[in-house]
């Protein structure tokens, strides 16, 4: 397990590993430290959820509209731990992915794995898979998290109440625990002094943050985001990706993200996508997709951007 | 008595008649308002059901209620519920009259949940009857309640039907002491102002609320 080079080195000092780190470890954690250590040891630990066992599968995945196919028999894997990010121009299916995943959306055909369970079908008994019911999506959503890019924080509630609402009524904390979270979380965040602020009050940015604080107090295994500086003004953009490095280089949560800023993406990501027409038509290691691409549509999308 | 002069004395004895008759109006008002409130949500998150064995009767009832007037409905409701109270066949007729329109306000204000807020909720895992109560509704609700407070300030100015089945209401007294004093002038223009001194402030409370809530 240490020698995976995958797992990230938990955060040098102990206190230094956010409160919504180890994610969906949390079930076998006896450690009352919400640090990485913890979650590295449980992953062998619960049943089916064997560190190689890819934490994501997208196994002949099909989405179409009609006539329109936005995915086209995509098949890729991510590892417990890695971040992945998705590029490529708009209308490539990158969205849809997160979507797909998020269970927002239906397939039109082939299966999603998440950490060894069919997360769109249900297991029958005689060992083949069936699509799942929507009680069935419900339970096997939880594993993720998903940070829009409209922020989506619930303007009926205020700060606190928008994180400790599922933790509440999903997994069943107690108010205060809920609470004392949300509050760690929100330090984290950097808006400690915020608790109290109406969704309303709050910049782009800082609306973005709680929404970070929102998806991980649920302690995903995966979290999704989707073109989260899209909405934000240029000079709010920094702030949110430092936010997600420091998220991604102190937990080991396992990230998807899609997003048009290259360089976040060059530094966060273990594991670049190059999507084109519902299609992954390269994929690699930051250094190469980004100094040395192989491919044809690679060249011209990233001449473009950057 | 006196031909076409407006007679004070009459109006003085028939002004307790009809502020008695008033409470009645009120409460008709309020009771109808409550019932149209619960009803038409109930209306609208039903019509939001997935399956069409519960969207068509609804469908059909609601389409029912809003074709036929709403006088021939409370002649007919107590002709039938005959043994009930006439007030109480007067509250819930209305009720659900009013539910029916209701039901479209909600739905609007439903709709303008955006959608971006039941992803949100799908995103936490939360469950649907979690979502309908901590995240849609009470912004929902929040949108329509200028819309609702309207439909109550003209339930009210439609409760005479009710002197119809015999409600003792503002109207009803009103005529009564009409026919037994021929003083119909003075009784049917002292109970329009009391519509007018009780509605023309609710209304300009309720364009208040719009504008606070609108902003």
């Amino acid at each position: 397990m240490a020698t995976d080079p995958l797992e990230k080195t938990p955060g040098s000092t102990p206190g230094s590993a956010p409160p919504g780190a180890p994610a969906g470890a949390a079930p076998a954690a006896d450690s009352p430290s919400p640090s990485a250590p913890a979650a590295t040891a449980t992953a062998d630990a619960v049943p089916g959820q064997r560190s190689d066992t890819p934490m994501i599968r997208f196994e002949q995945v099909e989405k179409r509209y009609g006539d329109h196919v936005v995915l086209d028999k995509l098949d890729f894997e991510v590892r417990r731990g890695e971040h992945v990010t998705l590029i490529g121009p708009s209308g490539s299916g990158k969205t849809t992915i997160l979507r797909l995943l998020m269970t927002l959306e239906r397939l039109s055909g082939g299966v999603i794995w998440v950490g060894g369970e069919p997360l769109s079908h249900a297991r029958t008994p005689g060992g083949g898979l069936k699509p799942a019911t929507e009680k069935q999506l419900r339970a096997s959503r939880r594993k993720i998290g998903m940070v829009f890019q409209q922020f989506n924080l619930f303007p009926n509630m205020n700060v606190l109440r928008n994180i400790t609402e599922a933790p509440i009524s999903v997994l069943g904390l107690e108010r205060d625990e809920a609470e004392a979270r949300a509050r760690e979380l929100l330090e984290l965040v950097g808006l400690g002094d915020r608790v109290d602020a109406h969704p309303t009050q709050l910049s782009g940015g800082q609306q973005q943050r709680v929404a970070i604080a929102r998806a991980l107090a649920m302690r995903p295994d995966v979290l999704l985001l989707d073109e989260v500086t899209s909405a934000l003004d240029p000079e709010l953009v920094a702030g949110v990706l430092d936010l997600l490095r420091q998220i991604a280089h102190d937990t080991d949560i396992t990230m998807l993200c899609v997003t048009h800023e290259m360089s976040f993406a060059r530094d966060v990501s273990d594991q670049v996508l190059m999507f084109d027409a519902g299609r992954i038509v390269e994929q690699g290691t930051p250094e190469k997709i980004f100094t040395a691409p192989e491919h044809r549509r690679t060249r011209e999308f990233l001449n473009a951007v950057l | 008595m006196n031909g076409s002069k407006f007679d004070w004395g009459a109006a003085r004895d028939v002004l307790p008649l009809l502020l008695h008759g008033f409470l009645t109006t009120l409460l008709a008002t309020v009771l109808g308002t409550l019932v149209a409130a619960v009803l038409g949500l109930v209306i609208a998150i039903a019509r939001r059901a997935p399956s069409r064995l519960v969207t068509a009767p609804v469908r059909a009832v609601m389409e029912f209620v809003r074709s036929t007037p709403l006088l021939v409905q409370l002649v007919g409701a107590a002709a039938v519920f005959s043994s009930v109270d006439p007030l109480v066949i007067g509250i819930v007729v209305l009720g659900i009259h009013y539910a029916t329109y209701t039901s479209e306000v909600y739905r609007a204000g439903i709709d303008a949940v955006p959608r971006g807020q039941w992803e949100a909720c799908r995103a936490l895992s939360m469950s649907p009857r979690r979502t309908w109560q901590a995240v849609v509704l009470p912004q929902a609700v929040r949108n329509v309640l200028p819309a609702l407070g309207n439909y109550a300030i003209s339930m009210f100015k439609e409760t005479p039907f009710l002197a119809v089945i015999t409600v003792e209401e503002i109207v009803f007294e009103a005529r009564k002491y009409g026919s037994d004093h021929f003083a119909y002038t003075e009784a049917f223009t002292l109970a329009g102002l009391i519509f007018l001194v009780a509605s023309y402030p609710t209304s300009l409370l309720m364009r208040k609320l719009e504008k606070r809530l609108g902003h």
